[in-house]
């Protein structure tokens, strides 16, 4: 299993790893029987999610994925954070082994899963913006 | 840069200098064709006997009964392979083996089931130990072949092989056994123990990667895995791998010189990991204790992926092992953890150490230092962590 550089340093050395006590929405994606499960936490204010936080238990990749896309939506507009793609996080880490891509899946249905409870919790209907969140990892099985 | 630790010996170990010394020569000067007729070629064939000699005498065979292979996987393909393929003619077409056996053999016995043999996996205890008792329950008009690995790769359980042996050989079943990571741990007997059929690899005793042995009795009926050449008596075609074999033959009369005192040094860093690291909390031991390879640490942390501990052991200068399906590259995680028992989000979180005769009590302190520290950083990153009861 190779991984990039900067995989490597995000999995020593992650950001923005922790909980947060007041969040304004968390999202969790994964399960234990597969190996992952993250959970994003994140502070909102107006459009702007103005701080991240996040827990995984996971793999390499999957700590590693995890840093890196907080640190790609933390200061961000929340419209450009559900734009934030898995590509986009792969591609920030210098490329990941085909079998860890499920990873950044998770991290970006994480980050979904964070807004959507946002949104609820503003009495927002988040569907229109968030679409379906797959919080099992079904979605990751083809991925192996 | 820190000194690396190496506790991933199961998986391979270092070449010893005193095997690399017996092997160069047939590198550089006695680089012949041991077929051939010129001194060169005679003095790489006369290598390769002597070779044949120490593997007999460390298992009290007789020469005539080793043949070198290019592994353990091969020799457990040609044992299982070879032997049914012959059984057939005699309506012997069911295997019993475990479901716990290295992959060598597991996938050998699932194609065999698909080219319409009939295998039994035995199922092992939560300890990780097959008894004679289930093989024999097992054995039916048909059976031709026991297949029952020596001592387990990952958890270091050494199965009751002579017992097993005796039945076999009572009832008139072959029985092979996969001795990988056994040879240089145990004292193996084949005649005593009643064994048939014997796989071992090179690389696991300080020897060469791609050289191993299958150990076949007198007697003992095999087809042929590999065609071509007369090497090997007619029964293993391909030239032969002199200094590897040369090499391996060197690394066994080393590794068998002093089992007990290797066994009772090694045993004695390996339980104080084991003491040590059961100080972590919600950890616990996977596989018996009390038959168990003398090098095997096999332990499962809750709430931490194996994976990650891996690359967080590697960054302390620590190389070892997991059952982790992030480490197979596949979805699930080890079948042997799963086969004694283990829920799959413990399964995810094991380690596995091998340490050896060069593994020092400075080094298992470190272990046991800097175990608990990564444990414990990664339980701080998980969101599961806080959540167990």
């Amino acid at each position: 299993m190779l991984y990039s550089e900067k995989v490597l340093d995000h999995f020593a050395n992650p950001r923005n790893v922790g909980d947060m006590k007041d969040a304004d929405g968390i999202g969790e994606v994964g399960n234990a029987k597969c190996g992952d499960i993250m959970r994003m936490y994140l502070k909102i204010d107006g459009d702007v999610i103005t701080d991240v936080k996040f827990q995984t238990f996971g793999c390499g990749a999957a700590i590693a994925t995890s840093s890196m896309a907080t640190e790609m939506i933390k200061g961000a507009k929340i419209e450009d954070a559900l734009k934030l793609s898995n590509k986009a996080v792969v591609e920030a880490l210098d490329g990941l082994p085909p079998a860890k891509i499920h990873c950044s899946v998770l991290a970006e249905q994480a980050i979904k899963a964070a807004l959507a409870d946002y949104f609820k919790k503003q009495g927002i209907d988040p569907t229109p913006f968030v679409g379906d969140i797959n919080t099992e990892c079904e979605a990751c099985h083809g991925c192996h | 840069m820190n000194k690396v630790i190496y506790a991933d010996n199961a998986a391979t170990t270092q070449i010893d200098p005193r095997v690399l010394e017996a092997m160069t020569p047939y590198l550089t000067e006695y680089y012949g064709n041991p077929s051939s007729i010129y001194s060169i070629g005679r003095d790489a064939k006369r290598a390769i006997e002597t070779a044949r000699e120490q593997v007999a005498k460390a298992f009290g065979a007789k020469v005539q009964e080793i043949y070198f292979t290019a592994g353990g996987s091969e020799s457990d393909n040609w044992a299982i392979k070879g032997s049914m393929d012959l059984l057939k003619a005699k309506g012997k077409t069911h295997i019993i083996t475990t479901n716990f056996e290295h992959h060598a053999v597991m996938d050998t016995c699932k194609f065999m089931e698909k080219h319409g043999f009939e295998v039994t996996y035995l199922p092992v205890d939560e300890e990780g130990y097959v008894t004679v008792k289930q093989v024999e329950d097992a054995i039916k008009e048909n059976t031709g072949l026991v297949t029952i690995m020596y001592a387990n790769n990952e958890i270091g359980t050494i199965q009751p092989i002579a017992e097993i042996g005796q039945l076999c050989r009572d009832k008139g079943i072959l029985f092979h056994t996969d001795a990988v990571q056994a040879v240089g741990n145990v004292e193996i007997d084949v005649v005593k123990q009643h064994i048939d059929m014997l796989s071992m690899s090179g690389h696991k005793i300080y020897a060469p990667k791609g050289v191993g042995v299958l150990y076949v009795r007198n007697g003992v009926r095999l087809s042929n895995l590999v065609h071509g050449g007369g090497q090997e008596r007619g029964r293993r075609a391909g030239t032969e791998n002199v200094a590897s074999i040369v090499g391996l033959g060197k690394a066994i009369e080393l590794i068998t010189e002093d089992i007990p005192g290797r066994i009772e040094k090694v045993s004695k860093l390996r339980d104080y990991l084991f003491e040590q690291a059961s100080k972590i909390e919600r950890s616990r031991i996977n596989g018996g204790r009390k038959n168990r390879l003398c090098g095997n640490f096999n332990m499962s942390f809750e709430a931490v992926e194996g994976e990650a501990l891996l690359l967080m052991l590697d960054l302390n200068g620590i190389c070892g092992s997991s059952g982790s399906a992030c480490t197979s590259g596949s979805l699930d995680p080890s079948h042997v953890l799963l086969a004694i028992g283990l829920p799959h989000e413990i399964a995810h979180g094991s380690l596995r150490l091998s340490i050896n005769e060069h593994t020092t009590q400075e080094d298992v302190e470190k272990i046991a230092e800097v175990l608990p520290k990564v444990v414990g950083r990664l339980r701080e990153m998980s969101p599961v962590w806080n959540k167990l009861d």
